[in-house]
């Protein structure tokens, strides 16, 4: 084998051209690791606001909690199931909910955005694993309404104490919850005895409730879905939130697999005139190389090592550039439910980890060529 | 008035801490139409007589003029003008340009003229002929010989018709037959032409062919 | 020019080098023109929006529908001239993987309304005499493989159950930033298979003069604000362009992108033009000994970064140009008319002249800058 030393010398003698190229690459792994970033903070939102051991119950044929309605009978009938876990006081745990999407003004940017107004019950903070940050929950039977913590500082009105209008009717602002980061984060809460009257009238939109067992769900299932009664979709509540992500996540995961190999191929280009270039310049050092009895496979290693080794540099540093965008919050459209949702980008190890690979892939398209003929240069053409 | 009239001059050089003297005081006159050999040991600053002739490089003190120009006063930009239109120089190592064609190259100084596409086409194949290679005009650099490629920038240099020719070793890398052609060559030019050739060389034989043999050691001219 | 074979003599001497840098720099401006034009396609769909027509929702939210007696109510507010209105069906069709929106409309007044939804005489009357019936886009019939005659059958999401229609005429965008792959049928049917009373979604207005709306705004919010369905007013190009901003800043994602795409081809164009003068610095040399100026060297140089960026862009955005059109790309639906805008083309081009400069210009000068002296002795 050649030395490797040898190598890391001959890139340190052409710190500029390496750093070009480099560079070349690291933008494009940096647009890599951000796009999926994107699409994987979009995608955890939705995915964290379930959990596997909930269960959503929407009427049949609904697609998402918008377009379904259920009555309170149906409701009433449903929380008798054994199956649903207790609360330390007793009560099941289960969470009839009212969901409608509102107007409310924006703080950044004029105009109005969607957000999903939620009407739950006492027992939906538990059930849905949400926690005061400030203030204090709202009180049954009051116009009063906590939000999630991403919405106060993009909605005007939204602060504590504020009073926001909708539905011709004030609602105060009494607390401020968190949702690990969940697109519960985006909502607005209240009680939805308060909401129904003011909203779509006697009817819920989805009945959460927390499993006993969560290995009980197929029993669940099979036994609300049977009911004659119910006419009902039961799903986990986990996989109905995925389910919302893969349209976004699909698009954005397939923009980013498109922009960034169309990126790539300029960046291959860029280590192919690097390699080409620092091939023909030591071509006296390689034909020394082979009088001296290195075969040319070590020739071949010794240049696509030199390759790789700049992209990986690229690659790093691709990494190292989108890493502070790791936490920004951002928002697009759930267009399941034509609301908005707040999310941060996560860079994951991950998805670093798939940045310098494909930087290192990226390196070694880049110089196989140029290796190649380093490998099978003549040598006595080359000492001439 | 000679042609060229060097008075004076001190050149030096500064390198690391080290100043190293050049010239201290040279003073030399070139006749209009002569054919000058100036030989020398390396380092006894011939190039560099060279490089203040062809306005490359500045003296420390004093002038050099050329034709009733003083050389050592200009502008750079004015001294770029100058050199197209006053000066021939022949390296070495021939210094072709590989992308281009021996008819290309010695129309590089040409495309700096006024000349029209056809005049310069003219004035190329005349050049080659001259130095015997009206029939290389296509032919890169790569597909002539040493002596070839030397001779077409011989070409070059004079395809301008300017009023020094300056050579730097034009015979160092050429066998023996080919640096005889180009001496005759030479020869040809200085005595058919009327060309004032200015040449450094270590090769006595090559001195020979001169009109006139300057001896340079350490910055000190001798006959 | 009379150096002009100078320069492309210098292009050929690494000829791959070159092709690389100059289909570098295509990508480049071929990707700059496709991001810039999903946001100026983006923008243009609420261009095709008429000044003269107004859009009025619940004040609440989209999915609230208005009372019907607002129709007759909206139609006394001076200024306005027609009313019509639809709703938003929401259904799924198949499996769901073929995406596309469905409106219930009044068939009479709607199309009077939106003239650039153009129908044949005779698919019109027979849409109109057909409760079931349904007026499909033309790209939606070539997408799905739909014929005329046709029935189709949609499952209901808001308003359950499965609903079957029968295609009676196919409509053609004269606008090309239209959506031409909707699926709109009569209301009527709607509201008569639906166990409650449907109410309009949303009502358009027709508007004497555009320069009514402000005013006519105000007045429809006032009448309704106190009322159990106040509502929200607003031109129909703010009610499009509201859509365009759900998708959240695509704007600022794309440009970001963008402009990473153009600084990691600098990157690759500028690296092959400092390797390729550095490994002629002693022609350079030898072109000024011949008497070549420091400008005119400087010139060289940047004339083949220009060449070589110039070619790039020319083969990027023309790709790009040909390529979308050829090809009557529409982002799989969510983009109807998609273009490469005249403006895009001339930024795109001006992004190539930045790339040529900033690529050329370190070697540019430092090649004017050679002293001739050192760089000879290096050759010598």
């Amino acid at each position: 084998m050649i030395p490797f030393a040898y190598n890391l010398r001959s890139i340190a003698q052409r710190p500029v051209s390496t750093t070009m190229t480099a560079l070349g690459v690291a933008l494009v792994v940096a647009v890599f690791v951000a796009m999926l970033a994107l699409a994987h903070g979009f995608r955890a939102a939705l995915v964290k606001t379930g959990s596997p051991d909930n269960v959503i119950v929407l009427r049949r044929g609904a697609d998402s909690e918008m377009s379904s309605g259920l009555s309170r009978d149906n409701a009433r009938l449903i929380a008798t199931d054994p199956r649903i876990a207790s609360g330390v006081d007793g009560r099941p745990l289960v969470s009839p909910e009212v969901y409608v999407v509102i107007n409310v003004p924006r703080v950044v940017g004029a105009g109005l955005s969607n957000v999903v107004a939620r009407g739950v019950n006492a027992e939906a903070f538990t059930v849905r694993h949400t926690h005061l940050v400030a203030g204090r929950w709202f009180q049954s039977g009051r116009s009063e309404i906590v939000v999630g913590k991403k919405v106060a500082p993009r909605f005007a009105h939204t602060a504590i104490g504020d009073t926001l209008r909708f539905a011709n009717r004030d609602w105060v602002v009494v607390g401020q919850f968190e949702a690990g980061g969940s697109a519960l984060e985006s909502e607005i809460w209240g009680e939805n005895e308060q909401f129904m009257p003011v909203f779509r009238g006697d009817v819920f939109q989805s009945v959460i409730f927390r499993l006993r067992d969560p290995a009980a769900f197929d029993d669940v299932k099979r036994a609300l879905e049977g009911d004659q009664r119910l006419q009902v979709q039961v799903q986990r509540e986990s996989a109905f939130y995925a389910g919302q992500s893969t349209i976004l996540t699909g698009v954005l995961t397939a923009l980013a697999m498109m922009i960034t190999s169309i990126m790539a191929v300029g960046a291959v280009f860029g280590a192919v005139n690097t390699m080409y270039a620092a091939v023909s310049s030591r071509t006296p050092e390689i034909a020394v190389l082979l009088t001296l009895g290195f075969p040319p496979r070590s020739v071949l290693a010794s240049f696509l090592a030199e390759s790789a080794l700049i992209a990986i540099l690229g690659g790093v540093a691709g990494g190292l550039l989108a890493l502070p965008i790791n936490g920004i919050v951002t928002s697009t459209t759930n267009w399941n439910s034509f609301s908005e949702v707040s999310f941060a980008f996560r860079v994951t190890p991950d998805l670093l980890l798939g940045g310098v690979v494909f930087a290192l892939v990226m390196g070694l398209v880049g110089g196989f060529f140029p290796a190649w003929r380093a490998a099978r240069l003549q040598v006595v053409q080359a000492l001439r | 008035m000679a042609l060229v009239e060097i008075r004076n001059v001190h050149k030096s050089f500064q390198r690391d801490t080290q100043v190293i003297e050049v010239f201290e005081n040279l003073t030399l006159d070139v006749q209009d139409k002569s054919f000058t050999a100036l030989m020398g040991p390396s380092g006894s600053g011939k190039s560099t007589l060279l490089n203040l002739l062809a306005g490359l490089d500045r003296p420390t003190s004093g002038t050099i003029t050329v034709a009733g120009a003083q050389v050592n006063a200009m502008t750079p930009s004015a001294l770029a003008a100058w050199r197209a239109r006053h000066i021939g120089f022949v390296f070495q190592s021939y210094n072709l340009l590989p992308v281009l064609t021996a008819f290309q190259n010695v129309e590089l100084p040409l495309l700096l003229t006024r000349l029209s596409k056809k005049e310069r086409d003219e004035r190329v194949r005349i050049a080659l002929g001259v130095v015997g290679l009206g029939d290389r005009l296509e032919h890169y650099p790569r597909q002539l010989s040493g002596g070839q490629e030397q001779r077409v920038a011989i070409a070059r240099a004079i395809v301008s018709d300017p009023t020094l020719t300056l050579l730097d070793e034009p015979t160092g890398q050429l066998d023996k037959r080919s640096a005889e052609e180009v001496l005759t060559l030479l020869q040809r030019l200085n005595t058919e032409l009327h060309k004032t050739i200015i040449m450094v060389t270590h090769d006595a034989h090559a001195a020979e062919k001169a009109s006139q043999v300057l001896h340079l050691e350490k910055g000190v001219l001798a006959p | 020019m009379n150096l002009l074979p100078l320069v492309l003599a210098n292009l050929r001497r690494h000829r791959l080098r070159t092709l690389l840098t100059v289909l570098g720099v295509a990508l480049a401006t071929f990707l700059f023109a496709s991001l810039r034009s999903v946001v100026t396609t983006l923008n243009a769909g609420s261009e095709v929006a008429s000044a003269s027509r107004m859009v009025v929702t619940h004040a609440t939210a989209l999915v609230f529908p208005l009372p019907m007696s607002y129709r007759e109510r909206l139609k006394t507010v001076p200024g306005v001239e027609a009313v019509t209105w639809a709703n938003w069906f929401g259904g799924q069709y198949g499996d769901g993987k073929l995406f596309f929106a469905q409106f219930a409309i009044d068939p009479e007044s709607y199309l009077a309304m939106y003239p650039e939804i153009s129908v044949p005489a005779d698919q019109r009357a027979a849409f109109l005499a057909e409760r079931s019936a349904a007026l499909v886009g033309k790209g939606l019939m070539e997408k799905a493989g739909w014929h005329l005659g046709q029935n189709v059958t949609i499952r209901g999401t808001i308003f359950p159950g499965d609903w079957t229609f029968t295609i009676r005429a196919v409509y053609t965008p004269t606008v090309r930033a239209l959506d031409d792959r909707s699926f709109m049928f009569q209301y009527a049917y709607l509201d008569e298979r639906t166990e409650h009373r449907v109410t309009p979604g949303w009502y358009v207005l027709q508007l004497r003069d555009a320069g009514l709306a402000p005013t006519v705004a105000q007045t429809i919010d006032e009448t309704f604000r106190n009322s159990s369905a106040p509502t929200k007013t607003g031109t129909e190009k703010a009610f499009n362009q509201g859509f365009v901003t759900m998708w959240g800043n695509v704007q600022f994602l794309m440009n970001s992108i963008g402009m990473a795409v153009v600084f990691a081809i600098l990157m690759v164009t500028a690296n092959a033009m400092m390797m390729t003068a550095r490994e002629r610095t002693g022609e350079v040399a030898v072109l000024k000994t011949i008497g070549f100026t420091d400008r005119t060297l400087f010139g060289l140089v940047m004339a083949e970064a220009g060449l070589v960026t110039l070619t790039g862009a020319v083969l990027g955005l023309g790709g790009a140009k040909l390529l979308y059109a050829g090809t009557a790309f529409n982002g799989f639906g969510m983009l109807p008319g998609f273009d490469v805008t005249a403006g895009t083309l001339a930024i795109g081009f001006g992004v190539a002249l930045l790339l040529a400069v900033a690529s050329g210009l370190v070697p540019a000068l430092r090649a004017a800058r050679l002293s001739i002296v050192q760089a000879l002795r290096h050759v010598e």
